[in-house]
């Protein structure tokens, strides 16, 4: 297996023809996690929406690539199919679909026929994740997220992220809403991932987060692009002292891509 | 005199036809009386529905199948259905209105439950079936097609539950059509206090299609502390037109009736289906779903009226439409004066996957009364492309994602089939109408 890498090179996106990013670039390669952190309205959530392919989001500008293939040449799927995986803020809520059978469905998607993942074995792994994230027996019975608390969502992304085993995970603010038991619950899912094999892109405001998944990376987003990087040491500086002595040394008046 | 209208029966047919059967006086009395009043009754105007144009008064009238109880000789189709013969404890199959096969559990019959088809109902249970045919729950002069069917009743199952009587196996019906036939089955359940009971029916074509009409009735009695659910597939061709009408008439205290219709007919239908909650604190669950495909025509009518005081009434429609169909959905709660304390919901979802299709959702709530609760919630919309994108974004191709939506979308009635094999089927009838 080749090494996982993610590479976006000077994206630009818009939605509604209101630019959001405006020349992002960062490399995340196999083994390594990068967070990205910055004060709202700065572009993160973009940027994870943009990589996956939603609807709304318009490149305008840029490459990104997974694994040396061209991303924005891929659908949705062939992107999930191709290894990327995004845990979501705000994921849908799917009436009547079991999320066992969805998950089970997602990961017989990459496979060929006759290939697929046979049931004892998903059950096994079902079993295995749920325990591991803490999650009760009835989930896999409930409908997709319908009725789910933000707890309840977060924890089954990070089920499904656990399922799929991706090459590349962007966790879109996996943290907010969490307590601080079932942040740590996550963040253990998330670090028994960690290997060559598994490249993270964290997004998030807060430093707490990463007291439990140790980064290698961590950059500051502002004006829709990284304005600064470093290493877990950044991360500390920010819970410190804020964003101000950024916008400070670069200049910045206003961190946010602009909002009306 | 409405307009011209002429019946490929006559009153010699059918009093033949019921002198064949052996029917007693009365109901070969009823059917020509019924065929009278046919002549003269304007057809059902279902709401924001044309029906003028339909076929329901072209058909044949000769079943053209033999009789018996041999399971070899039931279709695949039908056997898909009801599994094998070993395991079959409670089934009627009709193929053409004529009994193809029965069976009732020994257990049941000990404890009075009759099961059986209307022709053998009228004979052995006369007194009881009497007593509630087309009585309070569809009338016969309410239309010129529900004349029509007290007229030309050919087909059907009688259900009679004694008090106290809890039926726990679910019995099914099977009733099979073909050919140009004019299907008139009715279906009558008498379900006493305290009894309990689940009823599973479905209507399918078998072999080559040709013009023909479906009018059909149910008509389910629920008395004091009973509860019936009451579970459908209907499944007939295009080139069958159907009127169906199920009908329950919830008189008892705490009564309850449970409907789970999965309405996948090819041909022009209109279906009504309306629950009387006549007794105090009864309670009735609706649940309707459809796929309306090529150019079929059809008008789904729910109706929960409330007397009953503290009476609950729950209606779920959930329609997919495709190519150039039309399908008109209708819910209505009514809650008339004196039914203190009522509550009525209604939920309508269209899901539409073609720009040629329409679909209209029409939820009503007619109140006659200030202290109650209602409430209703309806859309007609596209997938939504957010719920694709989340599907999608795990690997699903886009066709894997929608199936995935529409059968999430349909399944309230899907799971609420207590029968496996019913519920597979519906669900294959499901797959075939949307790819």
């Amino acid at each position: 297996m080749t090494k996982p890498n993610l590479t976006v090179k000077d994206l630009h996106v818009s939605i509604e023809d209101k630019e959001i990013l405006k020349g992002f670039g960062i490399e995340v390669n196999g083994g390594e996690i990068h967070a990205i952190m910055g004060p709202n309205g700065t572009g993160k959530s973009t940027l994870a929406s943009a990589l996956m392919g939603h609807p709304k989001y318009e490149v305008t500008k840029g490459e990104a690539s997974l694994g040396g293939e061209d991303l924005f040449e891929m659908e949705v799927d062939e992107r999930a199919r191709a290894g990327l995986f995004l845990a979501m803020q705000y994921p849908s809520e799917v009436s009547g679909v079991t999320n066992a059978d969805f998950i089970r469905s997602a990961m017989n998607a990459g496979r060929e026929e006759g290939d697929e993942v046979s049931l004892m074995k998903f059950i096994r792994q079902m079993d295995e994740k749920m325990g591991s994230l803490e999650i009760d027996e009835s989930f896999q019975h409930r409908y997709l997220n319908e009725g789910f608390s933000g707890g309840e969502k977060k924890r089954n992304e990070i089920l499904q992220l656990l399922m799929l085993q991706p090459q590349i995970a962007i966790l879109d603010e996996i943290d907010s809403g969490l307590d601080i038991d079932a942040l740590k619950v996550v963040a253990k899912g998330i670090n028994e991932l960690r290997s060559e094999d598994f490249g993270c892109m964290i997004i998030t405001h807060y430093q707490r987060l990463l007291n439990y998944i140790k980064p290698d990376f961590v950059h500051v987003m502002m004006q829709g692009r990284i304005v600064k990087s470093g290493g877990p040491e950044l991360a500390q500086k920010l819970e410190e002292q804020g964003y101000d002595w950024i916008k400070e040394e670069l200049g910045i008046e206003d961190e946010t891509v602009g909002q009306e | 005199m409405t307009t011209e209208i002429t019946f490929p029966v006559n009153q010699q047919d059918i009093t033949s036809f019921s002198k064949d059967r052996n029917e007693p006086k009365w109901f070969a009395d009823l059917r020509l009386s019924s065929l009278e009043k046919a002549l003269n009754l304007e057809l059902p105007k279902p709401d924001k529905s044309r029906i003028n144009k339909w076929n329901f008064t072209s058909f044949d009238f000769d079943a053209k199948t033999a009789g018996g109880e041999d399971f070899s000789k039931l279709s695949d189709s039908v056997k898909s259905l009801i599994g094998e013969e070993d395991n079959i404890q409670n089934l009627i199959a009709q193929k053409n209105g004529v009994t193809t096969f029965k069976a009732l559990h020994d257990d049941l019959t000990n404890k009075g439950v009759i099961f059986t088809d209307m022709k053998t109902a009228l004979t052995d249970h006369e007194d009881l079936v009497k007593n509630y045919f087309m009585q309070d729950a569809v009338s016969l002069d309410e239309n010129r097609l529900t004349a029509l069917h007290a007229a030309l009743v050919n087909g059907g199952t009688f259900l009679y539950v004694p008090k106290n009587v809890e039926v726990e196996l679910p019995l099914q019906a099977v009733y099979s059509h073909e050919g140009s036939f004019g299907l008139f089955n009715h279906v009558l359940i008498v379900a006493e206090e305290n009894s309990s009971v689940t009823y599973v029916e479905n209507y399918l074509s078998e072999g080559s299609n040709s013009e023909a009409v479906a009018n059909i009735v149910s008509e389910v009695y629920v008395a004091d502390g009973a509860s019936v659910r009451y579970g459908a597939v209907d499944n007939l061709s295009e080139t069958v037109t159907t009127y169906v009408n199920r009908r329950g008439q919830v008189t008892g205290r705490d009564a309850s009736l449970y409907w789970a219709l999965g309405q996948m007919n090819d041909g022009n239908t209109v279906s009504e289906n309306t629950t009387y909650l006549v007794g105090e604190g009864s309670y009735a669950d609706t649940k309707t779903v459809s796929i309306g495909r090529g150019k079929q025509s059809q008008n789904f009518t729910t109706n929960v009226i409330h007397y009953g005081k503290n009476s609950d009434g729950q209606i779920l429609k959930h329609g997919v439409m495709k190519d150039s169909a039309t399908s008109i959905f209708n819910g209505v709660s009514k809650i008339e004066h004196g039914a203190t304390k009522a509550n009525g919901e209604q939920t309508e979802r269209v899901l539409m996957l073609s720009e040629k299709a329409r679909g209209d959702a029409n939820p009503i709530l007619l109140i006659d009364e200030d202290d109650v609760t209602a409430g209703h919630a309806a859309s007609v919309g596209k997938i939504d492309p957010i719920q694709m994108f989340y599907l999608m974004s795990r690997g699903l191709s886009k066709r894997e994602a929608e199936r995935l939506i529409i059968h999430g979308f349909l399944a309230p009635v899907v799971s609420a089939l207590p029968i496996e094999s019913v519920k597979e089927q519906l669900y294959d009838v499901i797959e075939r109408k949307v790819y």
